[in-house]
């Protein structure tokens, strides 16, 4: 069976890419730092030396639109082109080309729908920052078959906390019944507090620092049960309009298991929204 | 009231240049062509096979045509949508960085919690 080395959530800045690899004047102050942060962080998924990637995150109305829009959403391709249009606009991504683990893909996509979970799948799927941020932070070289789950984070009526938690557990007892002997990450991203179009957008910091600061609490301590005491799809409007997207780092929490402590925790108060890095490592291999 | 049509015209005019460009320098004529042209085209079938019945009603068309973003907040236009449009339109009109995106933050002020409903 396949072993799932990492487990792995973050937040999906789309600006690291630009504010990373600009020199001279144009380099902002935080930069230097933010890039440290980040080679640590990466470090943590190059030493569990895995050979395929899990990676959940949302689609920003990119792709999925709401004539036809799925709640959750599996990936099964032979390859996935990545970045939209408005996202080198706004974000100057690059486009780039991932390679599709089709196998993994049926294989979570059979087990999930067994499972009770309703999946819907895409064989021609363009993913977007939401999985390629991760990507540009944490594999840089792009050279891992991926599959992309896709959630629903973005537009009502969405999926309750609870649910995001049950799909993590299933995705992590899928991965270890997958019968191959490769060695397989997951990789999750998602926000802590965040207002998009809003009056709190674009502030010195995220829109709600007690939030941020509970929710890393939650999710370094494995502290599920806590979370979903506090976390309703009512309660996520407060910290921020766009903090729905809490719910992918709440699914990542369950592929990591319930009190189960994150063995790698840092962040970096940003404008606009706290950065959050986790990783643990279910059988203890990658840990330092 | 349709918030589904106002998300979509900010859906399709954001992820075609030519028409974000339209949308920019002239705002009343693009929405009027969009409404009788394209609000009726379901993305992924045939042209021919479009919906009948889209219609905006006399505040969002206005609101559309005056770029009126904070009214768009204010009916439950998906907010992200809205924010990527409007960057995209009228970012460059600004010096400071961001100096856009805290311009719109402060237009929206006034709004406390709960804020407009944005489901569809």
């Amino acid at each position: 069976m396949a072993e799932l080395v990492a487990v792995i959530a973050s937040t999906h800045h789309p600006f690291y890419y630009r504010a990373s690899t600009s020199t001279g004047a144009e380099r902002p102050p935080f930069a230097d730092e933010w890039v440290r942060k980040v080679e640590a962080f990466r470090e943590t998924l190059t030493r569990a030396r895995p050979d395929v990637l899990v990676m959940v995150g949302s689609d920003h109305f990119h792709q999925l639109w709401l004539d036809n829009m799925p709640q959750f959403l599996v990936g099964k391709a032979p390859c996935y082109d990545a970045n939209f249009h408005n996202e080198e606009r706004e974000f100057g991504l690059p486009r780039m080309l991932v390679r599709g683990e089709e196998d993994l893909s049926a294989h979570l996509l059979r087990g999930g729908l067994d499972l009770g979970f309703d999946l819907a799948f895409s064989n021609e799927l363009r993913i977007d920052h939401s999985i390629t941020c991760p990507i540009i932070t944490l594999r840089p070289q792009n050279d891992l078959p991926i599959v992309p789950v896709y959630t629903n984070i973005f537009a009502p009526p969405l999926p309750r906390p609870g649910r995001f938690v049950q799909l993590g557990r299933a995705i992590r007892e899928l991965v270890e019944s997958w019968p191959d002997d490769r060695r397989v990450a997951v990789i999750g991203t998602g926000h802590l507090s965040l207002e998009l179009g809003g009056p709190r957008q674009f502030g010195p910091h995220g829109p709600d620092p007690e939030f941020d600061r509970k929710a890393v609490g939650w999710i370094s301590s494995g502290d599920l049960e806590g979370c979903l005491a506090e976390v309703t799809l009512d309660s996520l409007w407060n910290p921020g309009n766009a903090t729905h997207g809490f719910m992918d780092f709440m699914l990542m929490m369950g592929v990591a298991g319930e009190g189960r402590k994150a063995d790698y925790v840092d962040t970096y108060d940003l404008f606009h929204t706290m950065e959050a890095y986790f990783t643990w490592y279910p059988n203890g291999g990658g840990r330092p | 009231m349709s918030k589904y049509l106002l998300d979509k015209f900010l859906f399709t005019v954001d992820r075609d240049p030519e028409l974000v460009e339209r949308y920019r320098s002239e705002p009343r004529a693009t929405v009027e062509w969009w409404e009788a042209e394209y609000a009726g085209r379901i993305l992924g079938c045939h042209a021919g096979e479009a919906s009948t019945w889209q219609r905006f009603d006399d505040v969002e068309r206005e609101a559309l045509a005056a770029h009126d973003y904070p009214k768009l907040f204010e009916l439950g236009a998906h907010p992200f949508l809205t924010l990527t449009l409007f960057i995209a339109m009228f970012e460059r009109d600004h010096a400071e960085p961001l100096g856009f995106q805290r311009e719109y933050a402060r237009r929206l002020a006034h709004h406390t919690l709960p804020y407009p409903d944005i489901a569809t």
